[in-house]
C-alpha cells in the first residue's frame, strides 16, 4: 500500500479558488465606489443581509436535503435578540454594536438546538410541514407577547449607541453599515463554504442521497439532521442581526411565513445544487423587491409566474444554467449555440411583453378602474377597453410561441450535438 | 349548558369544512406523495368562482358548478404541470404547489381586488335554524353541516362502491403494491388531484359566505389543514376526520373563553398583579392563545405520538 | 481449496437464536438458529422469497426480530438501530444497489472511514486535512478496482461498477462481520469471476456472511452453506456435505448443484 500511498496527492491550497475569493472580498470592497447613493447602499445592504440568509437555508435545503418552510423563525427571533440587545447598549450596556450580529446568531442557534428536536425528527414532506407549523407557531406567538414582540409596531432600536468602534465608526452612515454587512457576509460565506467541506457536511450530502443508506456507516441521520438545522439556525440568525442594525426595526413580519417563503423562492430561483446559487437568487431578491416592486403592484404575479417556470423547466435554477455551459465554453464550442440561445432570448422577451402588456391591462381594470380605461405604457396612452391592445398581445403571444419553439429546437439539437462530441473525445 | 352546546355545535361545523379540505389533502397526498401546498387556494377559488356565479345566476347554480370549474382547474394543474416534474421528486412538486399558492393568490387579487368580497348567504337560508336557550344557531350553519356529512357520505360510497374507488383505498395503505399491479395510471392520478382540488372548491363555495370571502383566507385555512394532516396521521382519512373534529371544536371552544391563569389563580386566593414574574404569560386569556392551540397541538402529538392519531405509516 | 476446517465452538462472531420474524400475519423467517465462527466465510442459500434478504435487514437493524436473539460477538443487538449495531462491527451490503448518487465514487468511499475512524460529526476539521481518512479511502478505492473512476459520479458508473463500490462502501468501515447480499447478481460470468477475487481478498481474517445464488461462487467461496427454505434453515454443513444432503436437493438445490459440482 506504501507505494499507493505515495502516488495519492493532496491538492495543494487551489489557485482558483484563491483568486475566486479574492475577487469575492475585492467586489466586496469597491461596489460602493459605483453605487455609493443612500438607495443602492441600503439595497446592498439588505441583499447581502438575503445572502447569509439565503446561504442557510440552503444548507438545509441543498446540501442535506430537507426543505424547510419556517427558516425565517431562526433569522427572526435573531433579530429580535440582537435589537433588544442594542437597546441595552443604547441603555449603556458595554457590548460592541459590530458583534450583535453574533448576538443573533447564537439566539439562532438556540432556538435551532429547541425546535430543531421537534422538526428533525422527520425528513422529506413531514419535515416540511412541521416546520411550516412551527413557523405559524412562533408568528402567532410573536402577536401574543407585545412585551417581547413590540405587537404590531414592532421593536425599533437606534443603531449609534455605545462606544464608537476603533473611536469613530458609530454605524450612523449607511456605507458604515455597508462594510459591516461585507465583513459579516466574507465570514459568513467563507465559514459556510468550509462547511461544505468537513465530515459533518459532507454526510449531510450522503443524507440527502440516501438516509437509509447513512444509517449503515455508522451514523443517525437525525442526529446529523439536528447539527446542520442547529448550524443553519446560527448563520439565519446572524442574517437576522445585521437586517436588525440596518433597519433599526424588527417586527413579526422577520418571523412570518411570508419571510420563509421568500427565502424559499430566491434560493431556488438562485439554485440549490451549487453553494453559490442562493447568492445570485439574494441579488435577484433585490431586482424584485427593490426594482420591480416599485414599478408595478403585479411584481408578486411575476414572481411568482418565474418561481413556477423555473420548478417547471430548470429545477437547477439560474447556477445550473450557467454551469452546464461550462463544458461547452471550455471545449471552445459556445459560438455554435450562441445564436440558438439568443433566439430563445428574444422569444422569452417577446413573450413576457406579451405577459406583461395583459397583467398590466388587467390590473388597470380591477384596481384602477376609477381612473378610466386608458393606461400609461412607457409615455403611450393606451386604452385598455378597446380591442386594440388585446389584439396586439395576442400578436405579441403569437410571434413569441413560434420564436421559442424554434429556439428550443435549435439549442437541443447544437446542444445534444455538441455535449455528444465532449463525451465521445473524453472516452477515447 | 347553552354556552357549551353552541360552543360544541359550531366547532363541529367549523370541523367538518376543515375536513372537506383536509380529507382533499390526504387523498391527494396518499395517492401521489405530494403535499398539495395550493389546496387551500383552492379553496379560495371556490369561494371566488361562487361569488362570481352568484352574482349572475344565483347561490344554487354556484354549489354545483364553482366546484366543477375547481375541479377541472386542479385536474389541468396535474395533467400539464406536475405531471412534468413528477419525475423530478417530491421536493420539486412541493415547490411547484407552493407557487401556485402564491400565483393564484395574485391571480384573485388581479381579478378581484386585495378587499373582501360581498359574498353573502342566499336568503333563504339567512335565518335561525332553531334557538337553544336564548341563543339563535343560524341556518346556514346547519346547511354547512349537512354539505359536509353529504360530502362524507358520497367520498364512502365513491371509495367502497366503485373500482376506482378500491384503487385508491388500496393505494392508501400499499402505495407501492397498487403500482406494481399497475393501477396507478396517470388519469388515476388526474383524477383524484381534479376530485381532491374539487372538495377543497365545495368548502370553498359554502365556507366563503359562512365566513369571509377575502384573499388571505388561504392563507388563514392553510397552515391549519395541514396540522389536521399531520396530527391526524398522514394519509389517514379517518384521522383526518377525528383530527378535524378535534381542531375544529378545541379552537371554537378557546376562542370563545376569557380566564386566563389570572382568573384561575384568583378563584384559588391567590393575586397576581402586573408585578409578578412572568406576568404577561400568566394574564393571557385561553381566547388569545387560541391561534396557537392547533400548532402546539401539532407538536405534542409528534413528541408523543409521530406517526399521528391514526396514521400507519411514519413519514 | 478449502479444507473443511472444524468449527470449534468458541464464541461465536453471529449467532441467531430461535429468530422469527412475521409481516403482520405471514410468518417469514420461522425459528432459525444459526452460528457463525470468527473469521469463517458462511453462504446463505435458498429459493427467492425464502427470507435471506430479511434475515439480513434483521441481522443488521433494519427490522427488529418478532422473537428470538441475535448476538454478535456475544453481545444481544436487540432493540439496536442500524448504526449502533455498524459501530459494533457489523457492515451490510444491499441486494439492490444503495450507494450515493450523486457523491463521487471517492466521496462515497470516504464517508464510509470517518465515523469509524473517529470523525463522527465533527465540523470543525476539513475533509482534505484528515490524511488517513483519503489514504484509507483511496487504498479501498485501488482494492476495489474502481480507482480510475475515482472522480466520477456514483450514479453514472456501470452496473458491475456499482456493485463493487457497493462492496467498497460496506468494507470501508473495516467491520469486522460482512453481510453481502448477492454481491454478483445480475452480473456476467467475468463481471461475477472478478467480484468473488474481489470479496476474497477484501474479507481477508474477517467474518463473511454472504446470500449468493451463484453455485460455483458459493462453493468457491464458502468454508460453509446454510440452506433457507421457507424461512427455515434446512441444513448448514460444508459445501461437500450440503451437496449431498438428500433433504437439500429435494427442498431446492436439484440440477443446479449439480451444475455447480463441474
Ligand atoms: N417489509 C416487508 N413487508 C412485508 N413483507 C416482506 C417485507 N420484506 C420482505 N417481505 C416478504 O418476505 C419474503 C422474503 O423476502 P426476501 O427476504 O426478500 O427473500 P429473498 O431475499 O430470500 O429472496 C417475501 O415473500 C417478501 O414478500
Ligand atoms: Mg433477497
Amino acid at each position: 500500500m506504501a507505494q499507493g500511498a505515495q502516488k495519492i496527492v493532496f491538492r495543494p491550497l487551489n489557485l482558483a479558488r484563491c483568486i475566486i475569493w479574492s475577487g469575492f472580498a475585492l467586489l466586496l470592497l469597491v461596489l460602493p465606489l459605483f453605487f455609493n447613493k443612500g438607495f443602492a447602499l441600503t439595497l446592498m445592504c439588505q441583499i447581502g443581509t438575503i445572502m447569509i440568509f439565503s446561504l442557510s437555508f440552503n444548507m438545509l435545503l441543498g446540501q442535506s436535503g430537507m426543505l424547510s418552510l419556517g427558516h425565517a423563525v431562526y433569522s427572526g427571533l435573531g433579530a429580535y435578540f440582537a435589537i433588544h440587545m442594542l437597546n441595552l447598549i443604547g441603555k449603556g450596556w458595554l457590548f460592541p454594536v459590530s458583534l450583535l450580529p453574533l448576538v443573533g446568531g447564537l439566539a439562532g442557534a438556540l432556538f435551532g438546538v429547541l425546535f430543531g428536536y421537534v422538526t428533525t425528527k422527520k425528513s422529506g414532506t413531514p419535515f416540511a410541514m412541521i416546520t411550516l407549523g412551527i413557523g405559524e407557531l412562533v408568528f402567532a406567538m410573536s402577536l401574543m407577547f407585545p412585551e417581547f414582540f413590540g405587537g404590531e409596531g414592532g421593536v425599533s432600536s437606534n443603531r449609534i449607541a455605545g462606544e464608537p468602534l476603533f473611536g469613530f465608526i458609530t454605524f450612523g452612515p449607511q456605507i458604515q453599515v455597508y462594510y459591516l454587512v461585507a465583513v459579516w457576509l466574507f465570514i459568513c460565506t467563507a465559514a459556510m463554504y468550509a462547511f461544505t467541506h468537513t465530515p459533518l457536511g459532507r454526510i449531510a450530502n450522503a443524507v440527502r442521497d440516501n438516509p437509509e443508506r447513512v444509517e449503515f456507516i455508522g451514523y443517525e441521520t437525525q442526529r446529523v439532521r439536528y447539527l446542520v438545522l442547529i448550524i443553519s439556525g446560527f448563520f439565519a440568525g446572524i442574517a437576522g442581526g445585521l437586517g436588525a442594525i440596518n433597519f433599526e426595526i424588527v417586527s413579526s413580519e422577520n418571523v412570518s411565513a411570508i419571510r420563509s417563503g421568500t427565502v424559499l423562492l430566491f434560493t431556488f430561483i438562485g439554485g440549490v445544487p451549487f453553494f453559490f446559487g442562493p447568492m445570485i437568487g439574494a441579488v435577484i431578491f433585490g431586482f424584485f423587491i427593490v426594482v420591480l416592486a416599485t414599478i408595478t403592484k403585479a411584481w408578486l404575479l411575476y414572481l411568482g409566474l418565474f418561481f413556477v417556470m423555473m420548478v417547471m423547466y430548470c429545477p437547477g435554477g439560474i447556477a445550473t444554467l450557467i454551469m452546464m455551459q461550462f463544458p461547452i465554453v471550455k471545449a471552445g464550442r459556445f459560438r455554435e449555440i450562441f445564436p440558438s440561445y439568443c433566439l430563445a432570448v428574444a422569444a422569452g422577451l417577446t413573450l413576457l411583453a406579451a405577459l406583461v402588456f395583459a397583467v398590466e391591462m388587467i390590473y388597470h381594470l380591477s384596481l384602477e378602474a376609477a381612473a378610466g380605461t386608458t393606461k400609461a405604457f412607457f409615455g403611450y396612452d393606451v386604452e385598455v377597453a378597446s380591442a386594440t391592445p388585446w389584439l396586439g398581445v395576442a400578436l405579441l403571444s403569437g410571434i413569441g410561441a413560434v420564436l421559442f419553439v424554434a429556439a428550443r429546437r435549435g439549442i437541443s439539437t447544437h446542444w445534444d450535438r455538441i455535449m455528444g462530441d465532449i463525451i465521445r473525445s473524453q472516452t477515447a | 349548558m347553552e354556552f357549551f352546546l353552541i360552543s360544541l355545535l359550531n366547532g363541529v361545523s367549523y370541523g367538518l369544512l376543515l375536513f372537506m379540505l383536509s380529507s382533499g389533502l390526504t387523498l391527494i397526498f396518499s395517492m401521489m406523495g405530494v403535499l398539495n401546498f395550493a389546496h387551500a387556494s383552492f379553496y379560495m377559488l371556490g369561494a371566488y368562482f361562487a361569488y362570481q356565479i352568484s352574482v349572475k345566476f344565483g347561490f344554487w347554480p354556484a354549489l354545483l358548478m364553482a366546484p366543477l370549474v375547481v375541479g377541472v382547474l386542479g385536474a389541468l394543474v396535474e395533467r400539464f404541470m406536475l405531471r412534468r416534474v413528477h419525475k423530478f421528486g417530491h421536493v420539486p412538486e412541493l415547490l411547484l404547489t407552493f407557487g401556485l399558492a402564491y400565483l393564484i393568490e395574485e391571480f384573485v387579487h388581479l381579478i378581484w381586488g386585495r378587499s373582501s368580497l360581498d359574498y353573502k348567504v342566499p336568503t333563504e337560508m339567512d335565518g335561525p335554524l332553531f334557538t337553544l336557550y336564548t341563543t339563535t344557531f343560524p341556518m346556514y350553519r346547519g346547511f354547512m353541516m349537512l354539505v359536509a356529512v353529504l360530502m362524507l357520505l358520497a367520498i364512502f360510497l365513491v371509495l367502497t362502491r366503485t373500482r376506482i374507488g378500491l384503487v385508491i383505498q388500496a393505494s392508501l395503505t400499499h402505495p407501492d403494491t397498487v403500482e406494481a399491479l399497475g393501477h396507478n395510471v396517470p388519469r388515476v392520478f388526474m383524477l383524484v388531484f381534479g376530485g381532491g382540488c374539487a372538495l377543497a372548491g365545495l368548502a370553498g363555495v359554502i365556507g366563503g359566505n359562512a365566513f369571509v370571502t377575502e384573499p388571505g383566507m388561504a392563507a388563514a385555512v392553510g397552515s391549519i389543514v395541514f396540522v389536521v394532516a399531520v396530527v391526524g396521521g398522514m394519509g389517514s382519512l379517518a384521522g383526518a376526520f377525528v383530527a378535524s373534529l378535534l381542531i375544529g371544536v378545541i379552537q371554537t371552544f378557546a376562542v370563545a373563553m376569557d380566564y386566563s391563569f389570572v382568573t384561575l389563580l384568583k378563584s384559588a386566593g391567590f393575586v397576581i398583579t402586573p408585578d409578578t414574574f412572568l406576568y404577561s404569560l400568566w394574564k393571557l386569556t385561553i381566547a388569545q392563545t387560541a391561534p396557537i392551540l392547533p400548532y402546539l397541538f401539532l407538536v405534542l402529538i409528534l413528541i408523543f405520538r409521530p406517526r399521528g392519531l391514526m396514521g400507519t405509516r411514519e413519514g | 481449496m478449502n479444507a473443511p476446517a472444524p468449527m470449534p465452538v468458541i464464541a461465536a462472531a453471529l449467532e441467531l437464536r430461535a429468530v422469527r420474524k412475521s409481516f403482520g400475519v405471514t410468518e417469514i423467517i420461522r425459528g432459525v438458529d444459526l452460528a457463525i465462527t470468527k473469521g469463517e466465510r458462511h453462504a446463505v442459500i435458498g429459493p427467492n422469497g425464502a427470507g435471506k434478504s430479511t434475515l439480513f435487514n434483521l441481522i443488521s437493524g433494519r427490522f427488529g426480530v418478532s422473537t428470538g436473539a441475535i448476538l454478535l460477538n456475544g453481545g444481544d443487538l436487540a432493540g439496536l438501530k442500524p448504526f449502533e449495531i455498524n459501530r459494533k462491527g457489523l457492515a451490510r451490503s444491499f441486494q439492490i444497489t444503495n450507494i450515493f448518487a450523486n457523491l463521487s465514487v471517492f466521496e462515497n468511499i470516504r464517508c464510509a472511514v470517518l465515523y469509524p475512524l473517529g470523525y463522527k460529526y465533527s465540523f470543525w476539521k476539513a475533509l482534505s486535512t484528515l490524511k488517513d481518512a483519503n489514504l484509507r479511502a483511496d487504498e479501498i478505492l485501488e482494492l476495489i478496482g474502481l480507482k480510475k473512476r475515482r472522480d466520477v459520479k456514483a450514479g453514472l458508473l456501470t452496473y458491475a461498477e456499482q456493485r463493487a463500490l457497493e462492496i467498497g462502501i460496506t468494507i470501508a468501515g473495516g467491520a469486522e462481520v460482512i453481510l453481502l447480499d448477492e454481491p454478483t447478481a445480475g452480473m456476467s460470468r467475468s463481471e461475477s469471476d472478478q467480484a468473488v477475487e474481489l470479496i476474497r481478498k477484501v474479507t481477508v481474517g474477517k467474518t463473511l456472511v454472504m446470500v449468493e445464488h451463484d453455485m460455483s461462487v458459493v462453493f468457491s467461496l464458502a468454508d460453509r452453506i446454510s440452506v433457507l427454505v421457507y424461512g427455515e434453515v434446512i441444513a448448514t454443513d460444508v459445501p461437500e456435505k450440503i451437496r449431498g444432503n438428500a433433504a437439500v436437493q429435494e427442498a431446492y438445490l436439484g440440477t443446479s448443484l449439480a451444475e455447480g459440482a463441474h
